[in-house]
């Protein structure tokens, strides 16, 4: 699909490869800098969750046209052991890793949509957009 | 890629000049804090100018950085941080409170001088 690119997230510099891809699709979409920095920021979070807590996944840019606006799509996989308790992990300051606990609820409010599934086992999918005002 | 630190008088100096993977900014810590050791520097200021996102991540390496740096009884300002790092800074939630600011390097010298009381 020529509306999507992924990164395959299996070490630490596969984040930064995720970051620049999702900067230069954001530029390319017409974000301004504000923007940018939150949609690279938010993938900074999702690709760093994968590598921390599934081990490998993958993160994909997506560009939307719907209903004559424009936007971008971050989606997030993984076959990692996914999310026991979906309400804990939103919550700020919530964190198994010694971080900061401010990724997920981050990106939430840092992107304009934002959606969230996983089972226990099963790897986690999230998918974040941000619209172009 | 390590991250020069730069000294001058009693003071180091670090502008971050492009963007930060995990590992440099851990290796960042580690030579900032042997830095200090090595030149007894009682004053450090992190210039962000060039940086145009920091994630959760890179802001708790610097967190940490400056709070080991005040253990070993040095005062960090971080200087020049960009408006649209600021905004995603907060949205994420991370306030970096009781972190000396200021707006640019020259700025941030000279509160480095009055935090030292000079």
């Amino acid at each position: 699909m020529e509306n999507q690119s992924c990164v395959k997230i299996l070490n630490e510099w596969d984040i930064v490869s995720a970051r620049q891809l999702g900067r230069n699709v954001a530029k390319e979409l017409g974000f301004g800098t504000v923007d940018q920095a939150r949609i690279t920021t938010a993938i900074s979070e999702l690709a760093r969750n994968i590598f921390l807590y599934a081990g490998q996944g993958q993160i994909c840019i997506e560009k939307m046209y719907k209903n004559g606006k424009v936007g971008l799509r971050i989606i997030s996989l993984d076959k990692g052991p996914g999310i026991n308790d979906l309400r804990q992990v939103m919550e700020d300051g919530y964190s198994t890793s010694g971080g900061l606990g401010a990724g997920l609820p981050g990106v939430k409010r840092l992107m304009d949509e934002f959606m969230i599934d996983s089972n226990p086992g099963d790897g986690t999918d999230i998918q974040a957009t941000k619209w172009l005002r | 890629m390590r991250i020069p630190i730069l000294k001058l008088h009693d003071c180091l100096l670090i502008s971050i000049q492009w963007e930060l993977d995990d590992q440099t900014a851990l290796q960042f810590q580690e030579d900032l804090l042997q830095k200090i050791h090595d030149t007894s520097a009682n004053g450090v200021v992190i210039d962000l100018t060039s940086i145009d996102f920091i994630d959760s991540f890179i802001a708790k390496v610097l967190g940490d950085v400056i709070e080991m740096s005040k253990l070993m009884g040095a005062k960090v300002v971080i200087t020049g941080i960009q408006p649209a790092v600021a905004i995603t800074l907060i949205e994420l939630g991370i306030g970096l409170n009781n972190v000396l600011t200021a707006l640019d390097l020259e700025k941030g010298l000279e509160k480095l001088q009055q935090e030292l009381g000079e």
